[in-house]
Order: C-alpha cells, then sequence, then structure tokens
C-alpha cells in the first residue's frame, strides 16, 4: 500500500501528488512509469509517468489529468490517504546524452512526462529550448518548473489565453529552419500532437523522439495490449518503449487503436460516484 | 458428446453399485463397467455463467470410476505422470472409501491435486497408457484417473480446509521465489516445509500466475488458486506483490543487495505470439492473453463492477488449437458473442487442447474451421475489423513433430464476417529478466537455460516451469519446481 505524502491542484484538472515508493525511487530512471491500480478486486490498471523522484525520502511524483473513472476517482485522493497497488517502475529509460541542442515539446499532460526528461537533458549539458502548449491559460502546468532549466522558455495557447497564439509546430518549425537547427527533438503530448511534431521535423531530418501513451493491462510484455506499430513492425510499448522514433511510428493506426473503449469508458464515467468511492 | 443430467448420471452409478454389491469382480467385469460421464451445467445455461462447467463425480460415480481400474501391476498409468503419482494406490483407497489416505498418496508427489485433476491434459499423460482403454481399444475410454484426483482433493479442501503443512525449525537461510504460477508455488512450499525463508515476489497486484490471469473460472475456480496462495502465507511464506524483478530490482541485487541466498524464477511464457499479417493491429484484434486477462484477472465481464473494459464482441475468430484457443473461444460466448468461429491450421486429432475443453466448448455452440489459416484480416475505414480472410490446408507429410504438416490449398481463399479476432498462436519467452542479467544463459528463443536440477548458469540461482520449457503445463511447471527446490534446498543444507 503506497500512501500519499502530498497532494496539489495544478489546474482545473491536473493534480499532482507525492507517494511513498521507495523500491520504485531507488531505481527510476527518466522516461519510466507505474502502473496503478486503486481497488485489487475490480479496479483497472493505469499508466502514469514519474515525473520526479526522491530516493531519500523513498518518493515518487505522479502528475495527471483526470479524464476517466480512474484518474478522477484519484483526483479525490488526499494526503493519508492510500494506494493499493503501484508497480514500477516500467519502460526502458530515455536515452539520455549531449546531443547538443535540444527541443522538447510538451502538450497538455505531456508536459509532466517530459518534465524528467528535460531533467536529465539539461543535467548531460544539451542546450534547451522547451515548447510548452495547452488549450487555454488555465491549462499551462510546470511552467516555473520547465522556466527554470530552459535555456528558452516558449508557451503556446490554442485561444491566445497566454503566450504566442499557436499550435507547439509552429515555434517547433521555426526552430528547424533557424540554422543550425536542433539536433534532437523529444515531443510528448496527445498523440495527435506528436503525429504532426514528427511530421514537422520530418523534412529537416531533426530525429524526433516520442512517448506513446497507448491503452495498457500488464505493463510487462505479457498482454500484447499495448502494441503500436513502427516502421513496419509491431512493437509493445511497456516493454520495448514508451519511447519510439516519431519517424516510424503509425500514428493513425495507434489513434484508432486508443479508441477502441471509448464508449465503454464514457458509460464507466456515467457510473462514477466519486463520493462513494472515495475511503 | 450428449449432455446428461448430473442427477441421472447419479442414478446410473447407484444402480451399478447395487449390481454388484458385495461381490468381488474380476478383471474382465472391471473393464466392462461404464466409464463414468463427468456431470456438468447443462451447455445452454453455462453459456451465461463463468460459474464452473463441471460439477465432479458424486461418491457413486467415484466408487465405480475406480473399481475401473484393473491395478495392474506393472501400472503403465504411472510413467505417463510427470510427478509419478501412485495412481492405483490412490484409485484403490477411493473403491475402498478410505479417502484421507488416498489423498495422502497423492499428497506424496503432487502439491496441486485439486487444479491438476482439472487441468492436466489426462489423456496425454497418464490416461494414454492405461490398460483399460487399451483393451477397449479406446484411449477415452481409459480409467477417468484425473476425475478421481478432482474428486478426493475436492474431499479433502471440504474436510481439512485449515490444515497447515508442518514446517521444519528455522534455518536462518533466506529464498527468493519469482512469480507466483505453479512452479514457484512449489518451490515455495517445499522450500518452507524445510524451514527456510522463502519471499515470492510477483509482478502482478495478485499472485496464482496464469491459473489466475488466463485460466477461466468456469474451468478452474479461483477460490482454489487462492486456497493454496493462503496455505502458503499460513506456512510463513511472505508474498510480496506488485514487484516486477529486472525492474522493481534487479536479479543480482536480490543476491548481492538484499542477501538471499538462493533465487528461483518461475516467471512464466508471457509475451504473446502474432501472426505477423495485414491487419493484425486493427481495432478489434486482441491477444488471447489480453482478452483473457481483462475477463479473468480485471474481472471485466461483471460489468455492473468493474473498472475494467472489454471488447463487446458479436462475431467472433480465435486463431489456435490449444487450451489458450478454447479458453478465448468460451470466454467470448460467455460475453455474449453470437458465433464464435475457431480457425485451426490442422484436424481436430492434431488440436493441443484437452479433449474435454473441445468437447465442452462444441456443446456451447464454437464452431471449428479446421484445416484453415487466416492470411488477412480485412478492415473499414476506421480500422475497425469487419471480417477475415482464410486459405484452406490439406495434411502431407509429417514433420518433425510426427504431426502431418498442413499444405495451403491455392486459389482456396475465403471469408469469414467478425468483428473480434483473438489470436492465439502461442507465447514467446518474457525477455525482461534476460535483458536485465546480461550474465544469465537463454536459449534462441529466450528460455532460459538449466541443467536437470534446475539450475541456471548463475550461482544460487535456479529456474522452472514455461520459462524454461516454453509453454507447457501446470503439472510440468510443478515437477520442475519440485527438483529445483530439492537442488536448492542441497544446495543451502551444504
Ligand atoms: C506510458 C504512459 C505514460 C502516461 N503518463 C501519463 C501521465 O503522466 N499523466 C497523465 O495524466 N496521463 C498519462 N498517461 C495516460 C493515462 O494512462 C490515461 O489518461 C489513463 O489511463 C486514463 O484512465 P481513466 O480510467 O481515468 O480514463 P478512462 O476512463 O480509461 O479513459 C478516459 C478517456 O481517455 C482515453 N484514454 C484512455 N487511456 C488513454 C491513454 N493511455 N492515452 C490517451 N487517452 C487515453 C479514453 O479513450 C477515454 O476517452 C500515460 C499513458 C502511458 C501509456
Ligand atoms: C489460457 C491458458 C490456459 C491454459 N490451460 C492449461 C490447461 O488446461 N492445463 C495445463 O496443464 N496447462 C494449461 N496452461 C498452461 C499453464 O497454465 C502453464 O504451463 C503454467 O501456468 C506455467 O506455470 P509457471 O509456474 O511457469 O508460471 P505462470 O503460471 O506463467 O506464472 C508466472 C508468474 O510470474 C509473474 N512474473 C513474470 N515475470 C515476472 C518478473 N519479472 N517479476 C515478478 N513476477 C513475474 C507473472 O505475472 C505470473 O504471475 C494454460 C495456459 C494459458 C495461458
Ligand atoms: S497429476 Fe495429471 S498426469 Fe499425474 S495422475 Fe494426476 S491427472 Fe494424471
Ligand atoms: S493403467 Fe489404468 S487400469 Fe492399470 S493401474 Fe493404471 S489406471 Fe489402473
Ligand atoms: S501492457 Fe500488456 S504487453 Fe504491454
Amino acid at each position: 500500500m503506497n500512501r500519499i505524502l502530498a497532494w496539489e491542484q495544478l489546474s482545473q484538472q491536473v493534480f499532482r501528488i507525492r507517494i511513498e515508493a521507495p523500491l520504485i525511487a531507488e531505481e527510476r530512471q527518466p522516461g519510466q512509469f507505474v502502473i496503478l491500480q486503486l481497488d485489487t478486486s475490480y479496479g483497472e490498471r493505469i499508466p502514469l509517468t514519474i515525473a520526479d523522484a526522491d530516493p531519500h525520502m523513498g518518493s515518487i511524483t505522479l502528475i495527471f489529468q483526470a479524464v476517466g473513472r480512474t484518474t478522477r476517482i484519484l483526483s479525490s485522493y488526499r494526503a493519508g490517504d492510500r494506494i493499493e497497488n503501484v508497480l514500477g517502475p516500467l519502460g526502458q529509460p530515455t536515452h539520455i546524452q549531449n546531443f547538443g541542442s535540444v527541443v522538447a515539446v510538451g502538450g497538455g499532460i505531456g508536459v509532466a512526462p517530459l518534465y524528467p526528461i528535460v531533467q536529465a537533458l539539461k543535467g548531460a549539458g544539451n542546450h534547451l529550448t522547451v515548447i510548452i502548449g495547452a488549450r487555454t491559460r488555465d491549462l499551462v502546468i510546470l511552467e516555473k518548473e520547465m522556466r527554470a532549466l530552459a535555456d528558452e522558455l516558449i508557451v503556446c495557447t490554442d485561444d491566445g489565453s497566454y503566450g504566442r497564439k499557436a499550435l507547439v509546430t509552429a515555434p517547433l518549425k521555426e526552430l528547424c529552419t533557424t540554422l543550425p537547427g536542433p539536433d534532437l527533438a523529444v515531443a510528448i503530448g496527445p498523440p495527435i500532437m506528436m503525429k504532426y511534431c514528427a511530421e514537422t521535423t520530418r523534412p529537416y531530418h531533426v530525429p524526433t523522439v516520442v512517448s506513446l501513451n497507448t491503452i495498457m493491462v500488464d505493463g510487462t510484455g505479457m498482454c500484447g495490449g499495448c502494441r503500436v506499430t513502427v516502421g513496419n513492425q509491431t512493437r509493445f510499448v511497456c516493454v520495448d518503449g514508451p519511447e519510439f522514433d516519431g519517424h516510424q511510428v503509425d500514428f493513425d493506426n495507434m489513434l484508432k487503436r486508443l479508441d477502441a473503449y471509448r464508449e465503454q469508458e464514457q458509460s464507466a464515467q456515467r457510473n462514477c460516484r466519486i463520493e462513494e468511492v472515495r475511503r | 458428446m450428449s449432455h446428461q443430467t448430473p442427477d441421472r448420471l447419479h442414478r446410473q452409478a447407484l444402480e451399478i453399485l447395487a449390481s454388484i454389491e458385495g461381490r468381488t469382480l474380476s478383471k474382465k467385469e472391471r473393464a466392462q463397467l461404464p466409464q463414468q460421464a463427468m456431470p456438468a451445467q447443462d451447455p445452454l445455461v453455462r453459456r451465461a455463467t463463468m460459474s464452473e462447467v463441471t460439477y465432479g463425480y458424486s461418491e457413486e460415480q467415484a466408487r465405480v470410476e475406480a473399481m475401473r481400474c484393473l491395478q495392474c501391476r506393472n501400472a503403465p498409468c504411472i510413467a505417463g505422470c510427470p510427478v509419478r503419482i501412485d495412481i492405483p494406490g490412490f484409485i484403490q483407497a477411493i473403491e475402498e472409501r478410505r479417502y484421507q489416505e488416498s489423498i495422502g498418496i497423492i499428497r506424496e508427489s503432487s502439491l496441486l491435486p485439486a487444479i491438476c485433476g482439472r487441468v492436466c491434459p489426462q489423456e496425454n499423460q497418464c490416461q494414454a497408457n492405461c490398460t483399460v482403454g487399451k483393451l477397449l481399444k479406446d484411449p477415452f475410454q481409459s480409467v477417468s484417473i484425473g476425475r478421481l484426483e478432482r474428486y478426493v482433493a475436492d474431499i479433502d479442501r471440504r474436510d481439512s480446509g485449515g490444515g497447515v503443512p508442518s514446517v521444519k525449525p528455522e534455518t536462518g537461510k533466506r529464498v527468493a521465489v519469482i512469480g507466483s504460477g505453479p512452479a514457484s508455488i512449489t518451490v515455495a512450499a517445499d522450500l518452507r516445509r524445510e524451514g527456510h525463508a522463502v519471499t515470492v515476489l510477483e509482478a502482478f497486484h495478485r499472485p496464482g500466475g496464469v491459473m489466475i490471469y488466463g485460466i477461466p473460472e468456469f474451468r478452474l475456480p479461483k477460490a482454489i488458486v487462492d486456497d493454496e496462495i493462503d496455505t502458503l502465507k499460513r506456512m510463513g511464506v511472505e508474498i510480496k506483490t506488485n514487484f516486477l524483478v529486472g525492474r522493481t530490482r534487479k536479479l543480482q541485487d536480490l543476491i548481492e543487495k538484499d542477501g538471499y541466498d538462493a533465487v528461483f524464477i518461475g516467471t512464466g511464457a508471457g509475451l504473446p505470439k502474432f501472426l505477423g499479417i495485414e491487419g493484425e493491429n486493427l481495432v478489434g484484434v486482441f491477444s488471447a492473453n489480453e482478452y483473457l486477462t481483462r475477463s479473468n484477472m480485471m474481472k471485466a465481464y461483471d460489468r455492473s463492477r468493474a473498472d475494467t473494459p472489454i471488447f463487446q464482441p458479436r462475431k467472433v475468430a480465435v486463431f489456435g488449437g490449444g487450451n489458450v484457443a478454447m479458453d478465448a473461444a468460451r470466454t467470448a460466448v460467455r460475453l455474449g458473442a453470437e458465433t464464435v468461429n475457431v480457425i485451426y491450421r490442422r484436424t481436430r486429432t492434431e488440436m493441443p487442447a484437452r479433449a474435454e475443453e473441445v468437447d465442452h466448448a462444441e456443446e456451447e455452440g464454437v464452431i471449428f474451421h479446421f484445416l484453415r489459416s487466416p492470411k488477412r484480416i480485412l478492415g473499414d475505414e476506421q480500422d475497425r475489423v469487419i471480417g477475415i480472410e482464410c486459405l484452406s490446408y490439406e495434411l502431407g507429410e509429417p514433420d518433425e513433430s510426427g504431426r502431418r504438416r498442413p499444405v495451403a490449398i491455392p486459389g482456396s481463399e475465403s471469408r469469414i464476417e467478425v468483428d473480434t479476432v483473438l489470436v492465439s498462436i502461442g507465447n514467446d519467452s518474457n525477455p525482461l529478466i534476460t535483458r536485465t542479467t546480461p550474465q544469465l544463459q537463454a536459449n534462441k528463443w529466450g528460455n532460459i537455460v538449466t541443467d536437470e536440477n534446475g539450475k541456471t548458469s548463475m550461482e544460487r540461482v535456479y529456474a522452472g516451469g514455461d520459462i524454461v520449457l516454453g509453454a507447457a503445463t501446470v503439472i510440468l511447471a510443478m515437477g520442475e519446481g519440485r527438483t529445483a527446490a530439492a537442488a536448492i534446498h542441497a544446495m543451502l543444507s551444504r
């Protein structure tokens, strides 16, 4: 059982929690995630990136957006509450080295999984441009934390309520066309955003890493539910990923597979009575 | 096979017993007693429920079946059992109603009789060699050894469910057991009995391995597996769930940092195979592992309570002919599919699934397409499955396995309209531990290499079950666990 040590609301739908998980805190590396389950008998297992870890405190930080049943119930938990099951750290760690100049793009909640990677890239001596994108001002998260790390920070909102009124692909394209272009791009966010980021960098041959958020069940390579097509090959996100070469990923197929359970998820949300499930 | 009510089967057995009351039967008479059918739920009723299909013998049925055994002096059945249970011994005890003794005889060799009695492929093991089957020239007429084993195991569960095996004084040695399937359960029990401190490390939130997440409730009630886990706990075995060795902790750290004196790896098969055909990543294509895990472990069949969704099937195709394929097909039936088609490359005789499961699937309305193999999966513009295209095959020359190799008939393409495809053509081994432990030797299929005692290429590290054998059976995994436990105990006692 993993106790919640701290709870914080970052925006209307985004929450940050720090939980007790000493073994995971000790082993985890940037890019890795956990799978958690709130109720051992009937709960769903959902993947969340480890946004930060403190091996001395034995704690890890998760940042999540309340989008469906499990994340909504989790958003009603507070410090002192316990999460029944947390498994991790899962997935391959990010490949970190001094690439030179790196542009890191985070869209929406994707800024959370991007944060530990930016931290590590900074530590390896890269020059970092960070682009944060959100639909509107209230949904911009981790701006302060990113500003502390980035050599340059660009914030865009779809509606222009904060920063630049643009999609993240606009500044990304400008950076690619300014010489010398970036040596690496890292893009994490909604699949559709990652797809267009990869399309943006493709003509300029900027290697582009994306972190895929497929549906998962076990997270250990047993079920095949997380499979994606990468360079015409079937790969498992939980053991081979979550990061892949964005220029090779079949995003269209992935987007359709993510929708496989939409109707049922929506009815599960209707059934969701947060008050009742809270202990 | 036509369905007969449990009541009718019971009455028939009563009549037989009455007719032979007090007489000593000759061998010929024994062999002529009718084989006792397994009482089961009505196929129409069970199509809609997850509860166990078979009820088990009544006492009278068990006794009649036990009387069919000829007590052969050479007992060829024993050689067919991977753990060498004294089969005539335990059967004679049933005939004489000495049930406690009977289970005692089984337990000398097997730790999980209530499970093996249910899921062993008996027709290929103990029952394949049975003299009665030979006499009647039909291996399916052999003495029903598995059903009898289940019968006494169930009595034992009912009568002495609370018993805990005795544990020797603490030795001060610590053993880590990775995974909690039948191989690991056996190692944990055997080593704990010798007084070693045992910790089971399981990746999932619930222990039991494939017996929990793969084999469905209607074939193996989860309560039976839970009881075995509970027995381990009461013996003092520590069970840590949510612990993925290779990630949560590296294998060598268990020895070097955490001070375990020995490690057993029982991580099972994992990593489902796909065919590599067109359309395999369409929406509506699942590995049987995923489908079964959602239904069994995550209880997705219980739609009013479970959070985990499961794809609602209407018309289903299942690829494969093993136990996993049968379980996937019959789970789809229970989740409300209108039609379920099993597509298998060879014929019914070559199907690796247990014969009883194939019969049960057929009774439940599953349609079999033999000598066919999928060529591609067809999708609509939304990437949703709308059908499959299959090629027909004929059987050619026997291959290395001795089975006749199916050969495609050119131009024989045909289509079946489906919206769900469940792929169940086997597993590769899970690469996680071998990838994160370079010094651990694996073969080209990724299976861990061991000697005849289950010892791996690393000091103090043993392995057994599917991770060594490739996808095998519960009883083989248990047998390997036994061997490894004995070797570990010998090493720790030196
Ligand atoms: C490796 C990995 C890391 C992730 N890291 C984070 C993270 O750090 N923070 C965070 O907020 N989310 C993260 N996600 C996504 C997160 O797992 C999903 O938001 C979560 O599973 C939703 O669960 P739910 O029960 O609340 O919603 P559900 O009721 O299951 O779904 C609600 C809606 O979200 C869609 N959906 C379901 N699963 C996903 C998914 N995996 N990706 C996108 N949409 C989905 C559904 O189609 C539905 O429309 C990550 C996913 C992966 C695979
Ligand atoms: C659907 C299905 C039906 C079957 N039907 C039959 C049948 O009728 N009869 C029969 O005899 N056999 C059957 N089998 C095969 C049988 O279940 C297996 O051979 C047997 O369970 C193998 O046992 P095992 O101990 O090797 O491991 P498994 O039962 O596979 O258990 C391995 C466990 O290890 C855990 N694990 C994996 N990696 C790690 C790690 N790195 N760290 C920690 N834990 C880990 C897994 O989560 C799992 O719980 C069936 C299999 C399936 C999938
Ligand atoms: S354990 Fe399996 S093979 Fe051995 S006697 Fe029992 S049913 Fe037969
Ligand atoms: S071979 Fe058959 S008849 Fe002979 S002892 Fe074994 S079970 Fe009995
Ligand atoms: S989540 Fe099951 S294989 Fe990746």
